[in-house]
C-alpha cells in the first residue's frame, strides 16, 4: 500500500505499476482453459483489449466482430443464449456509450449471462480527449437494473474479479483502466460482490473510492495522519449492488463522507453513495470527480490532478469537511 | 378449424398446404382478437407475418420442444420485429409452448404478455425484442455459439423490412459473412410499409437482393404467403454451403383482411368489434377465444 506521496519522500522505495489489463486478460485465458464456454468478442481492440495471446491460444473462441459495437453487444446476447459464456473486450467509451441500447435490452433488461469488459475508462486516454474518455460509463450502468457494475482498483483484484465472474448470474460490466496503478491488495485477496474492501481504518473521516484513485485514497490517509487527522478508506469495487452498510457505518463512524472518482461526479460513485446517506443516514460529503465538464486537452496523469483527483485533493476536501463539522 | 391443434406433423403437400393456411389465419384472427381486447397491437404486421411464423413453427420447420423450451441444441427463432406480438404469441400458443388461453392477457397488468416479448416471463421466447435491429446481431450471436460448440442446431431470425433502415442489421451482416454462417437464415417480411408510410417513400429498401447478396447472402425472394413455396424454401437451406440464406418473403401489410391490406394506418390499427367480425368472414376461421 505505497503510493507516490511517501515514495517522493524517499521513506519506501517506488511501488511497483501494473496494468490491470494484463491481469484481466491473463485471467481471462485461465478461465477459457477451464471453462470450454469461455468466449472472447472484441470489436478490432486486439492490442487495446490484449487479446493476442487469447486469440493464439483460442482461436475458435475468439470473435472479431470488426468496429461494430451494437453488434457485437447483441452477438453476446446471442452466445450467451447459444451456451457460452462471452467477454466483451474493447474501450468501454465505445462499448457502453455506442451500444447503450444494446446494454440496455440485450444484456440488463434480458438478464443475458454477458460480461463487459471495458477497457481504458475514466480518462485513461488522456489526450485523445473527450470522445475517448469513457467518464459517463458509472452513471450510465449503475442505472440499469440486472447489470453489476464492478471497478478494481489494482492488478490482484481484477484478476479476482475476473475469476469471480466466470459463475456470476446475470451481466456484468467489469471497467479496466490502463493507468498503471500499485498494488493495493494483497495477493490472498478475494473479491467478494457488493462488499466495500475497508482498507485502512479512521474515526475522522471516510474516502470512499475505487479503481485507479484507491491508491490515492491511501496516500490521503497517510497525509491525513500527518494533519493528526484519521481517515477510514473504503475500496467500492463493487459500485452495484452497493454495500450500503459499509456506507452507512462509515456515516455513524465518522464524522463525514468524501467521494473520488474517474468520471462525472453527477451519477457515479459520490452520487450512488448520497442516495443512500440520503435515505438511511443524511451525512455532510464532498464529491470529487468532473463537475459537469469534459476534460481539456492532457495526459491521463495531467487530468487526474487537474480535477483534484489526487492525494493532497483528497486530503483537502477531508481537511475541509472535518473544518465545517468541527 | 378448431384451435389449439397445433402440433401436428403434416407432410407438406397441398393440403397440408391448407392445413398451414387455415392455421395461419387462425393465427390472424387471434392477433386482431388481441389487439381489439387490449386496444393496442401491431395488426398490420401481425397479418404479414402469419404465414412465415405458421410455416415455421406448425409446419415443423423448427426443431423446437414446447415441453423442453431450453433443450440446448433447439433450433432458434428469433422474432426481430418483436412489435408483432400478437402473430408471434399466438404462434407459440398454437404450437403448445403456453396455454392459448393465457394470450387473453395480452398486455393486461402483469401478464406474461408484453406488448413486446419477454424470454424471461414467456416460453419459447428467445430473444427480448422490440427495439428495431437488435434480433439480426443477437442471431448471429447464435449461430457463432453453434459453431463454436460444434453442435448443429440452425438460427431463423425474422426481421422486418423498415427495420432494416436501422445500421446495427448491416453490422450484423458484415459478420455473419466474414463467419461464414450457413446455420444462420434470415427472413424478410417485405410488406413495403413502415410505421409512417411505404418503405419506398421512407427511406428507400430497394434493390433490397442486391444489397444482401452484395452482403455475401444467398439470396431467394419468395411469396410470404405461399405456405408451400415457405415450406420447401425453409428446408433447403443453408441455399448456399458456406454462406448464410436471406429470404425475401414479399408480403402484403395487412393480409387477409381487406379494410387492413396495404394501408399504413393499419401498421398499429385497432380492430372494432365489427371489424373483427368481418375480419372473421373473411379468414373463415372460427372465433379464436
Amino acid at each position: 500500500m505505497v503510493g507516490p506521496v511517501e515514495a517522493e519522500k524517499g521513506e519506501l522505495q517506488k511501488p511497483q505499476m501494473s496494468d490491470c489489463r494484463d491481469a484481466y486478460a491473463s485471467m481471462l485465458e485461465n478461465l477459457a482453459e477451464q471453462d470450454a464456454r469461455v468466449c472472447v468478442v472484441i470489436n478490432d481492440s486486439l492490442s487495446s483489449a490484449k487479446m493476442k495471446d487469447f486469440k493464439t491460444k483460442y482461436p475458435l473462441r475468439f470473435i472479431n466482430v470488426g468496429i461494430a459495437e451494437q453488434n457485437m453487444v447483441g452477438v453476446g446476447n446471442g452466445l450467451a443464449n447459444g451456451g457460452m459464456v462471452p467477454y466483451l473486450c474493447g474501450a468501454s467509451c465505445f462499448l457502453t456509450a455506442r451500444a447503450m441500447e444494446q446494454v440496455k435490452v440485450d444484456l440488463a433488461y434480458s438478464k443475458a449471462n454477458v460480461r463487459i469488459c471495458g477497457m481504458s475508462s475514466g480518462m485513461a486516454y488522456g489526450q485523445l480527449g473527450p470522445t475517448h474518455h469513457s467518464i459517463e460509463d458509472i452513471a450510465w450502468t449503475r442505472i440499469l437494473p440486472n447489470l453489476t457494475v464492478i471497478v478494481p482498483a489494482d492488478d490482484v483484484e481484477t484478476a479476482a474479479v475476473m475469476r469471480y465472474s466466470l459463475h456470476h448470474e446475470g451481466p456484468m460490466f467489469i471497467r479496466i483502466s490502463r493507468i498503471p496503478v500499485p498494488r493495493v491488495h494483497r495477493d490472498e485477496y478475494e473479491f467478494r460482490l457488493g462488499k466495500a474492501v475497508k482498507l485502512r481504518d479512521g474515526s475522522d473521516v471516510t474516502i470512499i473510492t475505487n479503481g485507479v484513485l484507491v491508491s490515492r485514497a491511501l496516500d490521503a490517509a497517510s497525509l491525513l495522519e500527518q494533519e493528526g487527522k484519521s481517515a477510514r478508506v473504503l475500496n467500492m469495487s463493487t459500485i452495484k449492488p452497493l454495500d450500503e452498510e459499509a456506507i452507512v457505518d462509515a456515516a455513524r463512524s465518522t464524522r463525514g463522507i468524501v467521494t473520488a472518482e474517474e468520471g462525472l461526479a453527477a451519477g457515479g460513485l459520490g452520487g450512488a453513495v448520497a442516495e443512500v446517506l440520503a435515505l438511511r443516514h443524511p451525512t455532510p460529503m464532498r464529491i470529487l470527480g468532473l463537475q459537469d465538464v469534459f476534460a481539456p486537452t492532457g495526459s491521463a496523469e495531467f487530468l487526474l490532478q487537474h480535477f483534484n483527483l489526487t492525494a493532497t485533493g483528497m486530503r483537502d476536501a477531508a481537511l475541509n469537511l472535518i473544518a465545517e463539522r468541527t | 378449424m378448431s384451435l389449439g391443434e397445433g402440433s401436428g406433423r403434416p407432410s407438406i403437400a397441398d393440403d397440408k398446404a391448407q392445413w398451414l393456411s387455415e392455421k395461419a389465419n387462425w393465427i390472424r384472427l387471434s392477433a386482431m382478437s388481441m389487439t381489439n381486447h387490449a386496444k393496442l397491437g401491431h395488426t398490420g404486421g401481425d397479418l404479414s407475418s402469419a404465414d412465415i411464423l405458421a410455416t415455421l413453427y406448425l409446419g415443423q420447420i423448427l426443431n423446437v420442444d414446447p415441453n423442453k423450451p431450453l433443450l440446448q441444441e433447439r433450433d432458434r427463432f428469433v422474432m426481430s420485429k418483436g412489435h408483432c406480438s400478437g402473430a408471434f404469441y399466438s404462434t407459440l400458443a398454437a404450437r403448445g409452448f403456453f396455454p392459448i388461453e393465457q394470450l387473453k392477457t395480452f398486455m393486461e397488468p402483469l401478464s406474461m404478455l408484453n406488448g413486446h416479448p419477454d424470454r424471461n416471463k414467456l416460453p419459447g421466447v428467445e430473444a427480448n425484442t422490440g427495439p428495431l435491429g437488435h434480433g439480426l446481431p443477437i442471431a448471429v450471436g447464435m449461430a457463432l455459439a453453434a459453431r463454436m460448440r460444434n453442435e448443429a442446431w440452425r438460427v431463423f431470425v425474422l426481421v422486418g423490412d423498415g427495420e432494416l433502415q436501422e445500421g446495427s442489421n448491416w453490422e450484423a451482416a458484415m459478420c455473419a459473412q466474414q463467419y461464414s454462417l450457413d446455420n444462420l437464415i434470415v427472413i424478410v417480411d417485405r410488406n413495403r410499409i413502415q410505421q409512417g408510410d411505404f418503405t419506398e417513400s421512407t427511406i428507400r429498401m430497394e434493390p433490397l437482393m442486391d444489397r444482401w447478396t452484395a452482403f455475401g447472402f444467398a439470396v431467394q425472394q419468395l411469396d410470404g404467403h405461399d405456405h408451400l413455396a415457405l415450406h420447401q424454401a425453409f428446408s433447403s437451406v443453408p441455399l448456399e454451403k458456406g454462406k448464410p440464406s436471406c429470404f425475401i418473403a414479399t408480403t402484403i401489410k395487412g393480409k387477409g383482411v381487406s379494410f387492413a391490406e396495404n394501408k399504413p394506418a393499419w401498421h398499429h390499427g385497432v380492430p372494432t368489434e365489427e371489424q373483427l367480425e368481418i375480419a372473421q368472414r373473411e379468414l373463415g376461421v372460427e372465433a379464436t377465444w
